[in-house]
């Protein structure tokens, strides 16, 4: 992987960052919400509002306001709350933080589980046990996340089984036992989502390399079967199976906003969301930027990370 | 066409996707006029009910049927889905098709543009639409429909382009076919396929998309009775009934899994060699 390729790669995610920000500017501007109302509330006299339209900013011209948005992101100041009035940015950053440890512990799950089922799927192929988790990863693609999370609150976390606490969050410094008990039936629910998805992939793949030359070769060398699928086999085939999970990261960020709003869980999904119930408009802005960021990042991660298991692939 | 659906129908994936999506679009179209009761008809004493042979599927909170409330609410989940689906596709088909047509300054720029919206979750996307445009039924199917268009534009232009390239193409060049003859006779129809296959598995996305917006309080209001916000309603009663959140959740699920299998099941009999 050349420098430039890096150079170019960070370029375009500016790029992309940059007419994100736009669309969400544009968005917020064009939303039925006045931020100086919604300071004030309803009663404000005329010269109240004018007073706070002045010091917000609201009374310049909308591409100056985007300027002084966009130079503030640039220094770190993603803008105040109008809710709460306290600035945006730690908020929010805490927010993904717990996010990212829920994406985290999903996806590590997630390999747990999809790695050895694809496999399994793969080598008997057309069996019953290949059947059933092809049927099986239908009805995991197929559902939506919050009918996949609503089945986990009242099977596993039934008040009657009183297995794990349904909702809430606790940090994990502060009390580990109980912070990881209420990560279990989230963590669980997004990964039963992905482990659809990529167990298939896994399948799709290994039947590939299995039926290639050098995966004959090695068979006719008189290798163990053992052998021959995780010295040769494995290793190919779960080359591609890393760009899915890439991929499926933009999908976790936002999957994860509807189970963290289930259960309860303070993630940026759940902090978008009640913005958006709050037309809290600064925090809908950072919340859309720093999570399409957040997505930009993870692929090029994903890229680096396949050139350097790959090493046919040069990015030149 | 014969022809592809007999294909079709041979796969297994094909013949069970099609079969479910029949089943659900003749509930969605015969709806209420089906149902034992009127979707809002109150049964006190029967309230929270599991099945039953007078209420097949139970009941809610108040007393309401929920098969009957199924059937009224599969057309605002499957038309509405059917509809923003078509919506992105038509105008992802325009978009793309412009851009690989007129190709250098244009295209590139197009695509940069998609490349970047495509960076925001799909979700997300929606949300910030559904935002602007207010929460209702209506606005959920548009902004659906409007997060699908960047998608459909990359595809339809990486498949016009790959079949612009093609020898046919090529050769209906040297036989001196008008360019119209070529558009529609040549291009066209190997265009069109991997598009109906792209755009059939999207109603799935479609399905859970408008239903996880009503979930969330955005997309179709009460007293509708759209599948997602059935789920939205039955969650106070979680513990009471399950039936409730159940029932539409499982409807859900397999308008989903028969238009997955079906765009599979379309997909491998478009491509008689694989």
């Amino acid at each position: 992987m050349s420098a430039s390729y890096l150079a170019r790669r960070l370029l375009s995610i500016v790029f992309t960052v940059l007419v994100v920000s736009l669309l969400v500017f544009g968005i917020t501007q064009v939303l039925p919400a006045d931020a100086a109302v919604m300071l004030l509330g309803e009663n404000a006299t005329p010269e109240q509002l004018a007073a706070v339209r002045t010091r917000l900013g609201l009374d310049q011209p909308v591409w100056w306001q985007y300027l002084r948005w966009i130079g503030g992101v640039v220094r770190g100041d993603l803008g105040t709350s109008l809710e709460t009035g306290l600035p945006v940015a730690g908020e929010m950053l805490t927010a993904l933080g717990r996010s990212l440890l829920l994406a985290a512990l999903s996806l590590l799950l997630m390999l747990v589980i999809a790695i050895p089922l694809g496999v399994i799927a793969a080598l008997r192929r057309g069996k019953p046990a290949d059947v059933a988790i092809g049927l099986g990863s239908y009805v995991g693609v197929s559902m939506p996340e919050f009918v996949t999370a609503t089945l986990v609150l009242i099977t596993l976390g039934h008040p009657e089984v009183g297995l794990l606490p349904a909702t809430g969050y606790v940090p994990l410094t502060e009390n580990f036992g109980e912070g990881l008990s209420r990560l279990v039936l989230p963590v669980l629910t997004v990964s039963v989502i992905l482990v659809a998805h990529v167990a298939r992939m896994v399948r799709s793949e290994l039947v590939d390399v299995l039926g290639t030359d050098y995966v004959r070769a090695a068979r006719l060398k008189g290798l163990s079967p053992r052998r021959v699928l995780f010295r040769h086999a494995l290793r190919n085939a779960l080359l591609p199976t890393i760009t899915i999970v890439a991929l499926d990261v933009g999908y976790l960020l936002g999957g994860i906003i509807v189970v963290e709003e289930i259960f309860a869980f303070p993630g940026i999904g759940r902090a978008l969301i009640v913005a958006i119930q709050q037309r809290d408009l600064p925090s809908i802005q950072a919340g859309a930027l720093i999570m399409a960021t957040t997505y930009a990042l993870a692929n090029l991660c994903a890229d680096i990370a396949y050139a350097a298991l790959d090493k046919r692939i040069r990015y030149a | 066409m014969p022809d592809l659906l007999r294909r079709l129908l041979r796969t297994p994936q094909g013949a069970i996707g099609l079969a479910i999506i029949l089943a659900a679009l003749v509930m969605a179209i015969a709806g209420t006029s089906i149902a034992p009761y009127s979707p809002e008809q109150f049964h006190p004493r029967a309230r929270f009910g599991g099945p039953s042979a007078a209420f097949w599927l139970g009941t809610d909170q108040f007393g309401r049927d929920l098969f009957s409330r199924l059937l009224a609410g599969a057309r605002a989940t499957l038309f509405y889905a059917l509809a923003a689906t078509l919506l992105g596709t038509a105008a992802g088909a325009v978009l793309g098709t412009l851009s690989a047509f007129l190709g250098g300054l244009v295209d590139e720029v197009l695509m940069r543009i998609v490349d970047a919206v495509m960076a925001i979750p799909n979700l997300l996307f929606t949300l910030l639409i559904v935002t602007v445009l207010g929460a209702s039924g209506v606005n959920a199917l548009i902004a659906i429909g409007i997060a699908f268009t960047p998608g459909m534009a990359r595809v339809t232009r990486s498949v016009a382009l790959t079949v612009r390239r093609q020898d046919y193409v090529a050769a209906a060049i040297a036989r001196g076919e008008s360019s119209g003859y070529i558009v529609l006779r040549e291009m066209l129809p190997n265009v069109v396929g991997p598009i109906v296959v792209e755009a059939t598995i999207r109603v799935a996305f479609a399905v859970m998309a408008l239903a996880t917006l009503s979930f969330l309080g955005l997309g179709a209001q009460p007293p509708s009775s759209e599948w997602g916000l059935m789920v939205a309603e039955a969650r106070p009663y979680l513990f009471r009934n399950a039936w409730m959140m159940i029932v539409p959740g499982f409807a859900i699920a397999l308008v989903a899994i028969a238009f997955n299998l079906f765009g599979d099941g379309l997909r491998d009999a478009l491509n008689p060699r694989t």
